[in-house]
């Protein structure tokens, strides 16, 4: 099965739990975002995929195996957990080379996987002149060595400009249009907006959210609608009587009801009414929703 | 094959790296240009032997010729000398040109019969010696009481000898000190049988009543390096080893160290390969590549500085074609072996600094104390045979001899071990270092 499975990952840094039975599963033929705010355990869960770390309890699968029994791991899956680590002193070209080695391939895989990231100018480069964006393509060519089903990216978008941005978007869609399942970490719910179609929302070490994209905007989001009235109270008071939760801010704002119950009931009551705006949550509103008691580190209120 | 391939490529693609290998093995080539421009040393400052070795040959002798068969017996009744020395020598002495066969009673080592200065061979305890040509053999025997007679040796000396009772004493070694001595020696009347033409007795004159009585210093043996100051020994041209071992233990410790450091070893270590595989696969191109590099320069070094040397006037000891070979061989070898060490003490320690100060304290350290002249001799023996320095040994081309005291101090180029035990003591540290990195890389998460 072409798949990243984890399922009850538990570890323990010191006295702190980093994983709290961390479980989930990126499916082919999707791209997959694993989201949660710094400290969530994300990049924890990618090292244990890996084998870099050992897992106190709980075990992950790469395409049905633990990834260090893998003979040439990169073929079945394709990983980018910091773009920051290669040499300096190397070119990307070369620096995607000894990695192509260990898989045995050789000098024309590389040459492809350059050229899929855009980044032919500049792979003869010593790699300590890249900007942070052009490290991210070279991580991205990395994981796409080994021409993978499962792909794991750990914050791509870090450090890019807007135009990569869209170019990522487009290609991470691409690869699971092709089949292959992309699991994508962000801290920011915006950048996966439009690229993902599942969501795995995770704090302080275990999952609290796993669902479709639009299962998880409508589950936050709700009846909400906006509208202005040249006379609020009565209008209020008329909503509440048909059982919906009125809030007074610039306009009213109405859970419960949707519009068309609105209209009904203010039609009925011959009350004036204008802008009547349903609401949609945007993917941010609803992860700030459910992590809002999970952030482990909160700024102090400017 | 994959993984070596991979990390030949990590090897080559940073130029520092490179640079480091070739730039050690530039430092062993061209290192001996900061000992050139002393005077000239004295070519003709030593004698030497029948093979070419030098020695020394200054002895009191009482002699006469003897062209046939013939026998000389004595015994000594006496031989002390002012320094209590062991190798105070008296006893009989054929010669034949630059060539000998000689029986003594010693100071402290009993009876020997030696010849031609490097050959030695132990007696039993005895008072009477006697020596007996017949032909081209020279037999040398002992006996503690004139009547019962054992062999000691028979050596082959042929032409017409100079046959009769010699003195010998060097000078005394303590520690690092040289005394010079003096032997005095009583010898009975010497009996004679055989084809002895009328002569007197010539040489170094004597007391004589009921028999002789003689003095003498010096010796009849192999010279040592504190005989010849001015001479170079052959493992000496390959002082650049110490500089260029510094440079290849940091290419050593950063090959691991820098992966720590920039986050490359997560890389490396999820391509599959396995993670104690992947170390051996480094420490395989790290010590093949050094060397390879050092072996070259080595091989070049040696014949080219002692040509110069010698073309510059100063005395060189004589080395062996193969004893030459070992040096360079064991060379490299000493620092592909130090750089796998390095390696292994960067995945353990996993800090650049840290890692080479370790390697730097236990390795170029302890040689370059050693070196130091002044160093009580038994402290510069114990550092070059139980640490990693002990591997200079292979560098030794100087040759220690049983029958001779002589300050044989590293400094003076003589190393307590064997060449091939002095690189097996460092490879036991590599060996050692790199099961422990290589245990730590499995266990640790990265």
């Amino acid at each position: 099965m072409t798949s990243i499975e984890v399922a009850e990952l538990r570890k323990l840094y010191g006295g702190t739990t980093a994983l709290d039975g961390m479980t989930f599963t990126a499916r082919p033929g999707r791209v997959t975002g694993f989201v949660g705010p710094n400290g969530a355990g994300k990049s924890t869960t990618m090292r244990i995929i890996l084998g870099l770390q050992t897992a106190d309890a709980g075990h992950a699968l790469v395409c049905g195996r633990p990834y260090r029994s893998l003979r040439h791991p990169l073929r079945s899956l394709g990983s980018l957990l910091d773009a920051s680590a290669l040499h300096p002193a190397r070119s990307g070209r070369n620096h995607l080379l000894w990695l192509a080695q260990t898989q045995g391939l050789g000098t024309r895989r590389v040459d492809e996987v350059i050229e899929q990231v855009g980044l032919a100018s500049a792979s003869r480069r010593t790699a300590g002149g890249y900007s942070l964006g052009m490290r991210q393509r070279l991580g991205i060519a990395a994981a796409l060595l080994g021409d993978p089903p499962t792909i794991m990216l750990d914050e791509p978008f870090n450090g890019m400009d807007p135009e990569g941005i869209v170019w990522l978007r487009r290609f991470l869609r691409s690869l699971a249009e092709q089949g292959r399942a992309v699991l994508v970490s962000s801290h920011l719910m915006s950048e996966l907006q439009d690229m993902a179609q599942h969501v795995v929302v995770v704090g302080r070490g275990r999952v609290i959210a796993d669902s479709s994209v639009a299962e998880l905007i409508a589950a936050v989001s709700g009846d909400r609608v906006r509208l202005r009235t040249s006379t609020p109270e009565p209008v209020a008071a008329a909503l509440t009587a048909a059982g919906g939760q009125v809030v007074e801010a610039d306009g009213l704002v109405v859970r419960r009801l949707a519009a068309e119950q609105i209209v009904a009931v203010l039609t009925a009551n011959g009350l004036p009414f204008s802008e009547l705006t349903p609401h949609r949550a945007t993917l941010e509103e609803a992860y700030l929703d459910l992590t809002g008691e999970a952030v482990e580190y909160r700024g102090a209120p400017a | 094959m994959n993984l070596l391939r991979a990390e030949f490529t990590k090897f080559r693609s940073v130029p520092g790296w490179v640079r480091g290998v070739v730039g050690a093995a530039l430092l062993i080539l061209l290192f001996p240009l900061t000992g050139l421009g002393g005077g000239p040393g004295d070519k003709t400052s030593s004698v030497t032997g029948p093979d070419g070795q030098p020695v020394n040959n200054s002895y009191s002798f009482v002699h006469r010729p003897l062209a046939g068969d013939g026998q000389i017996t004595v015994a000594v009744s006496k031989l002390s000398s002012e320094q209590g020395g062991p190798w105070a020598k008296a006893g009989l002495l054929m010669r034949a040109g630059s060539r000998y066969a000689a029986i003594m009673v010693t100071g402290g080592h009993g009876v020997r019969m030696q010849h031609d200065y490097l050959y030695d061979k132990a007696g039993p305890a005895a008072r009477w010696l006697r020596l007996t040509r017949s032909g081209d053999t020279v037999t040398g025997e002992a006996s503690a009481d004139g009547a019962r007679w054992t062999v000691v040796d028979k050596v082959q000396l042929s032409g017409p000898v100079q046959a009769g009772l010699f003195v010998a004493c060097p000078s005394r070694i303590r520690g690092i000190g040289i005394a010079d001595d003096t032997a005095t020696a009583v010898f009975s009347s010497p009996e004679l049988a055989g084809a002895w033409p009328v002569a007197e007795w010539a040489g170094s004159v004597v007391s004589s009543g009921a028999g002789f009585t003689m003095t003498g210093r010096g010796d009849l043996g192999p010279a040592t390096r504190s005989d010849v100051p001015v001479g170079a020994a052959a493992g000496d041209l390959l002082f650049g080893t110490f500089p260029a071992l510094i440079v290849i233990v940091v290419v050593g410790t950063l090959m691991v160290t820098t992966e720590y450091r920039y986050g490359v070893i997560r890389l490396s270590l999820s391509a599959g390969t396995g993670r104690v595989r992947m170390l051996l696969a480094k420490a395989v191109v790290l010590a093949g590549a050094t060397f390879a590099a050092a072996l070259i320069a080595t091989a070049l070094a040696v014949p080219l500085w002692l040509r110069v040397v010698r073309s510059l006037g100063a005395y060189v000891f004589p080395a062996g074609p193969l004893v030459l070979l070992r040096a360079e061989v064991g060379t490299a070898a000493v620092l592909a072996s130090t750089a796998v060490l390095a390696l292994s003490v960067g995945v353990i320690l996993r800090r650049s600094a840290t890692a080479v100060t370790t390697v730097v304290v236990v390795t170029v350290l302890p040689y370059l104390l050693a070196l130091t002249p002044f160093l009580p001799p038994s402290l510069a023996q114990w550092m070059t045979r139980v640490t990693p320095a002990a591997a200079f040994a292979v560098q030794q081309t100087l040759t220690r001899y049983p029958q001779v005291d002589s300050v044989y101090t590293p400094a003076n180029g003589y190393y307590p071990l064997a060449p091939w035990a002095g690189l097996a003591v460092l490879c036991g540290y590599t060996a050692v270092a790199l099961t422990v990195a290589a245990v730590l890389l499995r266990r640790r998460d990265v």
